[in-house]
């Protein structure tokens, strides 16, 4: 039985898997470029430590997005304002950053910290206006979205500019040196050969990995992740078993979005250590692709992120070599998403219907034994 | 018998909405004079009409969809294949293919949300954002393929694009009829300085001069949805599908097909208003060019309490924000002096419905708004192109009871389901 499901649950992933990749060929094919070369051209190319780095490095952010994002899924909440959420937390954090000077630990605490405060601010105004007002919380987060994100441009352009700074790209004042996260090149190299072209393995990964297994301990471990579980699960039983929904509704995107601050930090602490025009945005809408395709789960979402990552990493050495757009990643990755939803779908269908048989033929097997023994036994 | 003086009050109802809006904008033009003649003008009602086309058919699609009982998340990607499909069929075969092309691209979005939602039964709002990361990517690489290869093309956008054919309308706006150039009764009007019948005729003389048979053909589709929608066998069957599938299904209707067609028009129309800004805004397909209007429409559609004219109203009133913010930045801070008197408006209103509470909060945000105003000179340019969004909020927060959707919005249907 054991089995059977494993090989269930691995169907849907991998056969969306398959069928993008058979999506994106013909694709290819129709443009008149070969696949098989585009392929395995990312495939020796990806495989570089250079490249999995940088798969490690934009997989991180993407993590905590799939994180943020499943954290309310689990209980059948649509946190669409992540992408809002990580972007103004990301800004007020590396200017409080910026604005002061404490030893080392305790300066990237604060500026992790003041990231968890502004996006649990922001996804708890829709969670406290859906449990009070009965606003449907994806209508709110993308409300909320734009205006986070018009806060950030009005915030850029007046207050948390740097003064000193005469560029046309607005920036934040910098992090100092105590406030910056390390990176794990040491570390790594230990195990490897020297890492070439400057590349920096991101520290982040360390608190994205530990986000993630905290994340599965709450969920299964935890009186209160079981509430939320269940609460997604089937919203009456848990009421009736003494679950306040409301206050689990407001508790988890209170989560979402604490996790969502997360997201900007590795660009900040790690990369940039300020604020500025170039900060990446798409995170947000890239982790609810990677939650999906994830299933809600964090090794899922893992491999999800590790995925896109990768993809983003490799893709460019098809311009390099120009044998074909590097773009056909980005239809790779939105037929992966939307074929995961619909394989998922159809799996559980099946599944479903395959455990109302057993179940059938379990209940109605010893009744008709029981039947036959009382008709012979007359 | 008894939907003739209905129907007439209705009309009556949305004749003195649009009076008193028109009221309250020539009460505060007279009040902001000096700073800004703007607020009501022939070139603001224009440019409000180009700017609230595509949201209204956005707005549009969303009702289509949602009426049939499928939420459409999915709207903004439609409209992006909206704007490459449009701009594309604009390039290759003129500017009336493009917005046919523009349409057909979103519809082809619209049948995939309708195959994984109706036909699979994934949840709405997982197909939706799906395809919102999905259109994006189909675009840019349709975008590297082929307008990176002409000349003022790109990666990221398309050569020129033509319009398609403006006019003036007849008699109304002086518009030529067979070679003779009629007579212009709404600009004759409005320059007689009659206040409030004036300013009436100076937005009217707007939106009828030199506008594009594109708008034209969008605003006719409002009544038209309307028609469709409330007076057609196929909009009955369509609305039962979005109220009670199972109680249409048990009366012969194919709630499966009737959902497909709704959720491919909703796409159709998403389609048609990236094209419209592909060819008529901006004359060019530029990437992420819709900035939101797909969610801007989606909501429209909750402003406007699931009606067509609702979101008509909603989409125009967001049009008007953000055609002032074009035109005339110092209009927008008298725009404050208004947004302030409306939410007073609102108060008085709400403590007419006996809501002490609501109408003590929207008095005080009401004051807030005016202490602003009068102790400012200009406002940020950040919050015209938000204010869509934050009246979303209010609304939600403050009108919940008075809304109504569907009441089998967003749920899955399987055939045979009790």
């Amino acid at each position: 039985m054991k089995g059977s499901r494993i090989l269930m649950a691995l169907a849907a992933p991998v056969s969306a898997f398959v069928f993008s990749i058979l999506i994106s060929s013909v694709v290819l094919i129709t443009v008149g470029t070969n696949p098989l070369e585009a392929w395995s051209e990312m495939l020796s190319f990806g495989i570089r430590l250079e490249t999995l780095i940088e798969t490690s490095n934009r997989a991180t952010p993407l993590y905590l997005a799939g994180i943020a994002v499943a954290i309310g899924f689990r209980m059948n909440l649509f946190n669409i304002g992540v992408e809002g959420q990580y972007t103004i937390a990301a800004l007020l954090a590396a200017s409080a950053g910026a604005a002061v000077s404490l030893p080392a630990p305790m300066h990237v605490l604060l500026i992790m910290v003041v990231a968890i405060a502004v996006g649990s601010m922001f996804s708890g105004v829709a969670g406290y206006l859906k449990v009070t007002r009965g606003v449907h919380e994806v209508i709110s987060t993308i409300m909320l979205n734009a205006i986070a994100l018009s806060m950030v441009g009005y915030l850029m352009r007046t207050w948390l500019a740097d003064p000193d700074d005469t560029t046309l790209n607005l920036k934040t004042r910098e992090i100092a040196e105590s406030g910056r996260f390390p990176n794990l090149n040491d570390f790594l190299q230990t195990f490897t050969r020297d890492i070439k072209g400057g590349r920096e393995l991101d520290g982040f990964l360390i608190i994205a990995v530990i986000v993630g297994v905290v994340f599965h301990l709450y969920l299964t471990r935890t009186r209160s992740g079981y509430d939320l579980r269940i609460t997604g699960l089937n919203p009456f039983a848990a009421e009736a078993s003494g679950v306040d929904p409301k206050a689990t509704v407001v508790k988890a995107m209170l989560l979402s979005g604490a996790v969502a601050g997360l997201i900007g930090m590795p660009e900040i602490l790690g990369q940039d250590f300020k604020y500025d025009l170039s900060f990446t945005k798409g995170l947000g809408f890239a982790g609810i692709a990677v939650a999906l395709i994830g299933r809600n789960h964090p090794a899922g979402i893992a491999i999800g992120a590790l995925f896109f990552g990768w993809l983003d990493s490799a893709a460019p050495i098809l311009d390099v070599r120009g044998d074909a757009p590097r773009e056909i990643v980005s239809i790779l990755q939105g037929v992966v998403v939307l074929s995961a939803v619909v394989a998922y779908e159809v799996v559980s269908r099946i599944r479903r219907t395959l455990e109302a048989r057993d179940t059938a033929s379990a209940t109605v097997e010893p009744a008709a034994a029981i039947k036959e023994t009382a008709e012979t036994g007359q | 018998m008894n939907a003739v003086p209905l129907r007439e009050s209705r009309v009556l109802r949305w004749t003195i909405a649009v009076l008193g809006l028109v009221l309250v904008l020539s009460i505060v033009q007279e009040l902001a004079r000096p700073e800004t003649t703007d607020l009501i003008s022939a070139g603001t009602a224009g440019s409000t009409l180009r700017r609230a086309v595509p949201i209204l058919l956005a707005g549009l699609g969303g009702i289509w969809a949602e009426r049939a009982g499928v939420v459409n998340i999915g709207l903004e990607g439609m409209m992006i294949l909206g704007t490459w499909f449009g701009a594309w069929g604009a390039l290759e075969f003129g500017p009336w293919w493009g917005i046919l092309i523009g349409i057909t691209g979103g519809a082809a979005g619209g049948l995939l949300h309708a195959v994984a939602t109706v036909g699979f039964g994934v949840d709405h709002i997982i197909s939706g954002v799906a395809i919102n990361i999905l259109a994006p990517g189909i675009t840019r690489f349709l975008s590297r393929e082929i307008f990176a290869t002409q000349s003022g093309g790109g990666i990221t956008q398309s050569p020129r694009v033509e319009s398609v054919g403006h006019a003036d309308v007849p008699f109304l706006s002086g518009g030529d009829l067979f070679g003779w150039s009629s007579p212009d009764l709404f600009d004759w009007i409005s320059n007689r300085g009659w206040f409030l019948v004036s300013d009436l005729f100076k937005v009217l003389s707007g939106a009828t001069s030199n506008v594009s048979w594109a708008t034209l053909l969008a605003l006719a589709l409002v009544p038209a949805t309307v028609f469709i929608l409330w007076r057609t066998p196929f909009g009955l069957r369509v609305r039962a599908c979005g109220e009670h599938p199972v109680a249409a299904d048990s009366l012969g209707v194919n709630v499966y097909r009737m959902k497909y067609a709704a959720v491919v028009i909703s796409g159709g129309l998403a389609g048609f208003g990236g094209a419209f800004i592909a060819i008529e805004q901006t004359g060019i397909y530029r990437e992420s060019q819709t900035q939101g209007r797909g969610f801007i429409g989606l909501a429209t559609v909750i402003f406007g309490n699931w009606r067509p004219l609702g979101a008509f109203l909603g989409s125009i009133l967001f049009g008007f924000a953000d055609a002032l913010q074009l035109r005339d930045r110092t209009a927008v801070h008298a725009l404050l002096l208004l947004a302030g008197v409306a939410v007073g408006l609102a108060a008085l209103w709400s403590l007419r419905r006996r809501q002490p509470a609501g109408s003590i909060v929207l008095l005080l945000i009401s004051a807030l708004i005016l202490w602003w105003y009068s102790v400012t000179d200009s406002v940020m340019g950040e919050l015209p192109p938000v204010t869509p969004h934050i009246a979303t909020l209010l609304v939600l927060v403050f009108a919940t009871g008075r809304l109504r959707m569907p009441a089998a919005d967003g749920m899955r249907y399987r055939k045979g389901q009790e």
